[in-house]
C-alpha cells in the first residue's frame, strides 16, 4: 500500500464517520426533546456535514481519479463505507444519543488534537478548525451526561440501557491496520493507542460523575476498517444515495 | 412533577469587542450553562457575538411605564448636563 | 383613568408610530389578538420544520444538505423568537404549546401539504418562504415592540431561505427532462397552497378594519397575495417555468396580475384540520412533546439537586 492510498483510506474513515453521524442527528431535527435542543442538535449535525464535506474533498483530491466528495458520499455501497460502526447505530431515545454521541465526541476530542500536528497540512488545517467544533460538542454532550444520569431515575436508567448496549462498538474505534501504520510512520496520524489510554480516562471520569456503572460487556465488535457494517447502514445509504442513484445523470 | 419547558433566561450578547452587551431576547434552559449553550445556538448562529451573559428572566426587575413621568422627565431640564450647552468662542480648541 | 382615556392614548401613540411594551397598558383585544397571531404564527414555524426536515437525510448533495439543515434550523430559531415574544404578553410556552397540541391553535394551513419529491423543497423556498416574507416585512412595522422586533430578525434571515428554494428549482428547471417535470410539478401543487396561505379575502375577515388601527395587522391579505403574485410570476417565467393558473395575466392599465379564482372551499377544510397531512404533522409534534417529557424532567432534577448543593456548601 502506498502512502497516498493509505492516506484516502484513513480520509475516508474520517469523513465517513462524519458523515454518518451527522445523518443520525439530523434525523432528530423537528422532533427533538425541547425547542432549543433541537436547535443545538442541527447546529452539531451541521458541524459534521462541512466536517464530512472537507474531508471528502481532500479524500477524492488524493485518490486522483477525477471523484467528487459528492461521488464518494453518494455513489460508494455499504461495503466501501468507513465510519466507525458506533457512528451508524440508530438514534434510540434521546439518552441512547446522548450515548452515542458523547463516546464518540470523546474519540474525536483526542483524536483531532494529535491530527492537528499531523505533518499532512490539509489535515492539521482540517484538525484546527474541527478541533474548535470538538470542543463545543463534547461540553454539550458531556453537560448531558450529567443531567441524564444523575437527573430523574428514569433518565438515568436509560442512559445506562444506552451505554449499555453501545459499549460493543467502542472497541472498533481503536482498531488500527497496515493503514495506520504507514500514517503513523509518515508522522500524518496518531497512534490509536495514546489515544485510547486517554479516552478511558475521561470516559470513566464522566461516567462515575454521572453517577452511572462503566459497562462491563466483554462483546466486541470491529469490522468498520474493512466495511464489515452492522445492519443499519444500508437502510441509512439507501435513503441517503437514492437521489444521485435514481437519477445519475443530474445535478443537483 | 408537572410538565415544564424550563424558566426562562435573559439572553445578552456582546456582538465586538469593546461594546456593551446588547440584550437580544430569551431562551428557556433548565440551568446557567444550558442557558448559555442555548443562547450560543439560538442567537449567535451569524457570528453576531463575541460574548454572551444569560439572567434568569425572573431575577430582573424593571421601572413600570407609570414611573416614566417621575423617573425620567426631571432630567430632560437639565440642558447643562450636554456640552452642548456651552458656547466657546471660536477658535479655541480641544474643548 | 377609565377605559376610554385609556383606549384614546393608546391609539394615539400607535397612530404616532410608537411600539407598544410588554408592561405598557394595552387593551385586553389587542393581546389577545396578539397572543392568536404570534403564536399562531411561532406555531407555524415549528410545524413547518417537518415537510422540509422530512428532505433532509435526502437531500442529494452534500452542499443541499448543509443549506437545507441550516435553513430548517432558523425557521427553529424563528420558532423560538416567537414563542419568547409571545410570552411577553403574560403566557407561558408551556400553555402555547398544549395549544397546539389540543388543536385549539391554529398554524399556517400550508405545511398541511406533503413534500412528495425534492422539488418541493425548492418550491417551499422559492414560494412559501417569498410569501411568508411578503406577510413578514408588513409586520415588523407593527405596533408590538416584541413582535416587530422578532419580525425584524426574522426577516433578515429569510432571504436566504427565498433564494435557496429558487436556486434549486433553477437548477432543476434546466436539468434534465425528468427534472424540469418535477420542478414544474411541484410548481402546479404548491403554488395555489402558497397564494392561499395568506389568508382570506378581506371581505372575509370581519374585524380588520380595528387590527389595521391598531398596528396589528398591517395590511390587507389581498393586497399582499397581489405582491407577492405580482414579484413571483416573472421570476417563474424566467426559469422556464409555468404558473398553473389559464387565467393569470398581466393588466398593463393597473400594472399586476389578474389571477382565477382561488379555491377557498379547500383552504377552510385545511384550516379545519381536513388537509392532507394535518394530523400527521400534529402527531409529530404531541410524540415530540410526549417523548421529550422524561428529558426535560431529568434536567430539572439535576439543576434542583445542584442548587441544593450550592445552598449546603
Ligand atoms: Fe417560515
Ligand atoms: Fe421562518
Ligand atoms: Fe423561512
Amino acid at each position: 500500500m502506498t502512502l497516498e492510498q493509505a492516506k484516502f483510506e484513513y480520509l475516508l474513515r474520517l469523513g465517513d464517520s462524519s458523515l454518518i453521524i451527522g445523518h443520525r442527528l439530523s434525523e432528530w431535527c423537528g422532533h427533538g426533546p425541547i425547542l432549543e435542543e433541537d436547535i443545538a442538535l442541527i447546529n452539531i449535525a451541521l458541524d459534521f456535514v462541512g466536517n464530512a464535506t472537507s474531508l471528502l474533498t481532500y479524500a477524492a483530491q488524493v485518490e486522483g481519479k477525477g471523484r467528487t466528495e459528492d461521488d464518494l458520499a453518494y455513489l460508494r455501497n455499504e461495503r466501501d463505507y468507513r465510519n466507525l460502526l458506533l457512528t451508524e447505530q440508530p438514534n434510540g431515545d434521546y439518552a441512547m444519543t446522548i450515548a452515542r454521541q458523547f463516546l464518540y465526541d470523546v474519540y474525536t476530542y483526542f483524536l483531532y488534537e494529535e491530527l492537528k500536528n499531523s505533518k499532512d497540512e490539509t489535515i492539521a488545517a482540517i484538525a484546527v478548525k474541527s478541533h474548535k467544533e470538538i470542543t463545543y460538542h463534547l461540553r454539550h454532550t458531556t453537560e448531558w451526561m450529567y443531567r441524564l444520569g444523575d437527573g430523574t431515575e428514569e433518565s438515568h436508567q436509560r442512559l445506562q440501557n444506552g451505554l449499555n448496549e453501545l459499549w460493543m462498538f467502542t472497541s472498533d474505534l481503536f482498531d488500527m491496520d497496515e493503514v495506520d501504520a504507514i500514517l503513523i510512520k509518515a508522522g500524518i496520524a496518531p497512534d490509536l493507542n495514546k489515544i485510547k489510554e486517554a479516552w478511558e480516562k475521561r470516559v470513566k471520569e464522566v461516567v462515575a460523575e454521572a453517577t452511572l456503572q462503566l459497562p462491563t460487556s466483554i462483546a466486541k465488535q470491529k469490522g468498520s476498517r474493512e466495511g464489515k457494517h452492522t445492519e443499519h447502514l444500508g437502510y441509512l445509504l439507501a435513503e441517503m444515495q437514492y437521489l444521485p442513484r435514481t437519477y445519475p445523470t443530474a445535478k443537483w | 412533577m408537572s410538565d415544564t419547558q424550563w424558566p426562562l433566561w435573559e439572553v445578552f450578547v456582546q456582538a465586538n469587542p469593546g461594546i456593551p452587551h446588547k440584550h437580544v431576547g430569551n431562551v428557556h434552559a433548565a440551568d446557567a450553562e444550558m442557558a448559555i449553550q442555548n443562547a450560543r445556538d439560538v442567537y449567535t448562529r451569524r457570528s453576531e457575538g463575541i460574548s454572551i451573559w444569560v439572567v434568569p428572566a425572573a431575577a430582573i426587575s424593571a421601572s413600570s411605564p407609570e414611573d416614566q413621568g417621575a423617573f425620567f422627565e426631571p432630567s430632560n431640564d437639565k440642558p447643562y448636563r450636554h456640552p452642548t450647552f456651552y458656547k466657546i468662542p471660536e477658535g479655541v480648541k480641544y474643548l | 383613568m377609565e377605559d376610554s382615556k385609556k383606549i384614546e392614548e393608546f391609539e394615539a401613540k400607535i397612530a404616532a408610530g410608537q411600539k407598544i411594551e410588554p408592561k405598557d397598558w394595552m387593551p385586553e383585544a389587542y393581546r389577545k389578538q396578539l397572543i392568536r397571531m404570534m403564536s399562531q404564527h411561532a406555531h407555524s414555524e415549528i410545524v413547518g420544520m417537518l415537510p422540509e426536515g422530512n428532505w433532509i437525510t435526502r437531500a442529494p448533495s452534500l452542499r443541499r444538505k448543509a443549506i437545507l439543515l441550516a435553513k430548517v434550523q432558523d425557521e427553529a430559531g424563528h420558532g423560538l423568537y416567537l414563542y419568547s415574544a409571545t410570552e411577553t404578553l403574560g403566557i407561558d410556552r408551556t400553555e402555547l404549546l398544549s395549544q397546539l397540541h389540543t388543536g385549539k391553535a391554529k398554524y399556517s394551513s400550508i405545511f398541511n401539504y406533503p413534500t412528495l419529491t425534492w422539488a418541493d423543497i425548492g418550491a417551499i423556498g422559492w414560494l412559501v418562504d417569498g410569501a411568508a416574507i411578503m406577510n413578514q416585512t408588513a409586520l415588523a412595522r407593527g405596533s408590538y415592540g416584541p413582535y416587530s422586533r422578532a419580525m425584524v430578525r426574522i426577516c433578515k434571515e429569510e432571504s436566504f431561505h427565498n433564494r435557496q428554494g429558487y436556486e434549486i428549482m433553477m437548477h432543476l428547471a434546466q436539468g434534465t427532462p425528468e427534472q424540469k417535470e418535477m420542478a414544474q410539478d411541484a410548481l402546479n401543487r404548491w403554488w395555489w397552497p402558497a397564494i392561499m396561505m395568506l389568508g382570506p379575502s378581506d371581505d372575509q375577515s370581519p374585524n380588520s378594519e380595528q387590527l389595521m388601527r391598531w398596528k396589528v395587522k398591517m395590511e390587507s391579505n389581498d393586497a399582499i397575495r397581489q405582491r407577492f403574485i405580482d414579484r413571483t410570476v416573472p421570476q417563474a417565467e424566467f426559469i422556464g417555468l409555468t404558473i398553473p393558473d389559464k387565467d393569470l395575466k398581466f393588466d398593463a392599465a393597473t400594472g399586476h396580475y389578474t389571477h382565477g379564482p382561488i379555491n377557498w372551499e379547500e383552504f377552510f377544510e385545511v384550516i379545519k384540520g381536513n388537509g392532507p397531512c394535518n394530523a400527521k404533522r400534529l402527531k409529530a409534534r404531541t410524540d415530540a412533546d410526549k417523548k421529550g417529557r422524561w428529558v426535560r424532567e431529568a434536567a430539572v432534577a439535576y439543576a434542583a439537586k445542584r442548587e441544593k448543593e450550592k445552598l449546603i456548601a
